[in-house]
């Protein structure tokens, strides 16, 4: 694995080099169908690491299905087709000798709603990734410690680290699924909507722990609370659909989207005009 | 950097959609050529050695599917190639269980295939005996006894089985422990045992062998089937949508006959099959009910009836060739009847819509 995408990445510097290497992930005309519907068209972005990008836009418009192509979860759903490429690090994840199980190690998801798993303890739901990967880690009391503190749960379980994961309150739950996914060290973190579920407090505390993971890696963050793009993110895209397949209206830094947008749609769009 | 905007080609062109994620054409077609030549190459194993019949061969296509695997995933990495034995190992157990089934199949339609003749399916042995040549006389009259005691059967437990399952999960009163404790030891009772009970109920009864007698102890044995089904399956509906359903202001029974039920109507349409499963072949608790008869008897409560069981028992049981050969083909079409039976109820109960 990691030898393909060395050399796949040296004939690309090679190939292409008026585009450098991005790190982090990048997609290029992508497009996505269920069955017959073209539901996502044409969009070429990059997330570099580093860097926390908000995708906005109203419902429907294709960010679900967007994300879940990063990370090569939409292949799970039967008649699920796409176009395009996604580059991870330089290295189309489509291709065929890739391993998309090895890919979901690199890119991680956090979901809606919170998904600890009921038959494990805090720990162990830290450590799920681990074992479930056969990954050899000789210290996994660091782990659990370093992981819990990235998510800003640490303080709150560190005396009941053996109690279920499903006698947390549902903003601690969420933290808990961030922190299962830190601990396999993806450099690409997805979040749909991770705090559309929870209370003000919970959601400031994630954002904190969004901030501090973006020192690291890069972070993709699907939302529709304006206010949290604009504290969360460096870079907005901006989503749309008229009825057909959603589109790329627009994607900047987001102090820019948000002040100053190059596009009316987008300004009645985060002034909450519409949507 | 100002834009997170990838360097693209801008193209108006819709490109064609593709499914990187599954095996391209060429492999599928590779692997289908590969498949089929190493069927051929067991076959001349088990011609050329010692190996010999199906087990022979079975053992010959394993070896040579795992060396074929092999060979094939050289050049590939360590976690694909233990994929792919591992595939392997999952799909030889499946043929392995697959296997006894598929035997009795076979030799049931290899032997009873020979007296399946239209009059088999229409005539009854009122004026045939079973050593008449094949081209006379029939099982019609077992085929309708048996449907007739196995409708009785099911109208009578479905009803009784789905409502203790909606008992046991949403009413949940204070007699839950003892419906269950019942039910589960209802389904301990051995066939011969529910007969002789509605043989010195039933029948001593009415004083007489009945289709009806028949009917009622296959619905003893199916009741527990069925019921614990229904109380697996509605256990599986998540609590969300009864709470949606309540806080909408409706009622505990609306909510059981109009959310709960409607979202495992497939799921209960398995009790059921499961239920007839359980019963269509029962041949003991049958000699003690409705015995059996060579005629069409369309009553339930007429007298002796004929059944599929009772009509390959006494059969197999005069043993002369033409009565065995008459017994397999009842075999045939008691299969026959479970598998048009099940893919008609599947059909009906349609599939969940999740
Ligand atoms: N599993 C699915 N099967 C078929 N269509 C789907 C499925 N999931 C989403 N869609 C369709 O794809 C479009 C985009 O959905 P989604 O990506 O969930 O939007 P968003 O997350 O922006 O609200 C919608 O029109 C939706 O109807
Ligand atoms: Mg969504």
């Amino acid at each position: 694995m990691s030898q393909t995408v060395q050399t796949s990445v040296m004939s690309m510097s090679d190939g292409q080099s008026e585009s450098p290497v991005v790190l982090g992930l990048e997609t290029r005309n992508i497009h996505a169908w269920f069955g017959k519907h073209h539901v996502l068209k044409d969009i070429s972005l990059k997330f570099p690491e580093k860097t926390v990008t908000g995708l906005i836009g109203p419902s429907g418009c294709g960010k679900s299905t967007f994300i879940r192509l990063l990370n090569r979860m939409h292949e799970f759903i039967p008649g699920a087709a796409m176009a395009g490429q996604v580059l991870h690090d330089g290295h189309d994840i489509y291709s065929p000798e890739v391993d998309a199980a090895a890919i979901r190690l690199k890119v991680g998801m956090v979901f809606q709603k919170p998904n600890p798993f009921p038959a494990m303890n805090i720990r162990e739901n830290v450590l799920s990734g681990i074992k479930l990967a056969h990954l050899k880690v000789a210290d996994h009391d660091s782990i659990v410690e370093r992981c819990l503190t990235r998510a800003g749960l640490w303080k709150e379980v560190k005396d009941r680290l053996t109690a279920t994961g499903g006698s947390l309150s549902g903003g601690q739950q969420q933290r808990l699924c961030i922190a299962r996914s830190l601990a396999v060290e993806p450099n690409v973190l997805l979040m749909d909507e991770p705090c559309s579920a929870l209370d003000p407090g919970s959601t400031l505390r994630i954002e904190e722990t969004i901030k501090e993971l973006a020192e690291k890696i890069a972070v993709v963050i699907v939302t529709h609370n304006m206010q949290q793009a604009a504290r969360v993110s460096d870079y907005c895209a901006f989503f749309l659909t008229d009825g057909g397949p959603g589109y790329l209206v627009e994607a900047d830094a987001t102090k820019k989207l948000f002040t100053n947008p190059g596009d009316t749609r987008t300004a009645d769009y985060v002034q909450g005009k519409f949507g | 950097m100002s834009t997170i905007i990838a360097p693209a080609e801008k193209t108006e062109v819709v490109p064609e959609p593709i499914t990187p994620w599954k095996p391209s054409q060429k492999t599928k077609s590779v692997s289908i050529i590969v498949f089929l030549a190493s069927l051929f190459l067991s076959a001349a194993i088990v011609l050329l050695t010692g190996l010999a019949g199906i087990d022979g061969f079975g053992l010959a296509l394993f070896c040579v599917v795992i060396v074929v695997t092999t060979v094939r995933n050289l050049r590939s990495n360590q976690k694909s190639r233990k994929d792919a034995f591992v595939g392997v190992f999952v799909a030889s157990a499946a043929m392995l269980a697959f296997f006894p089934w598929m035997s009795i199949f076979a030799s049931v339609i290899v032997k009873g295939v020979r007296g399946l003749q239209p009059n088999f399916l229409v005539e009854n042995m009122q004026f045939t005996t079973p050593d008449d040549e094949l081209n006379m006389g029939g099982a019609a009259h077992a085929v309708i006894g048996s449907m007739l005691m196995v409708s009785i059967a099911a109208a009578i437990t479905l009803p009784l089985g789905i409502l203790s399952g909606v008992y046991l999960t949403e009413i949940r009163g204070r007699l839950t422990f003892l419906v269950r404790f019942v039910v589960q030891s209802m389904s301990g009772v051995p066939s011969i045992v529910a007969g002789l009970f509605v043989y010195t109920t039933f029948v001593d009864y009415t004083s007489k062998f009945s289709g009806m007698a028949g009917a009622l102890a296959l619905a003893v044995l199916m009741l527990p089937t069925v019921a614990r089904t229904a109380e697996e399956v509605l256990k599986l509906v998540p609590d969300d949508l009864r709470s949606a359903s309540y806080a909408l202001g409706a009622r505990q029974w609306r909510t059981s006959l109009m959310v709960v039920l409607p979202t495992v109507r497939s799921g209960l349409m398995t009790a059921a099959i499961l239920g007839v499963a359980r019963v269509i072949g029962e041949t003991a608790p049958l000699l003690l009910t409705s015995l059996s008869n060579n005629s069409f008897i369309f009553n339930p409560l007429g007298g002796p009836i004929g059944s599929l069981p009772t009509y390959i028992f006494g059969l197999l049981q005069i043993g002369t060739e033409n009565s065995i050969n008459r017994a397999w083909t009842g075999s045939l079409v008691l299969l026959i009847l479970v598998l048009v039976l099940f893919t008609t109820a599947r059909y009906v109960g349609g599939k969940d819509k999740r």
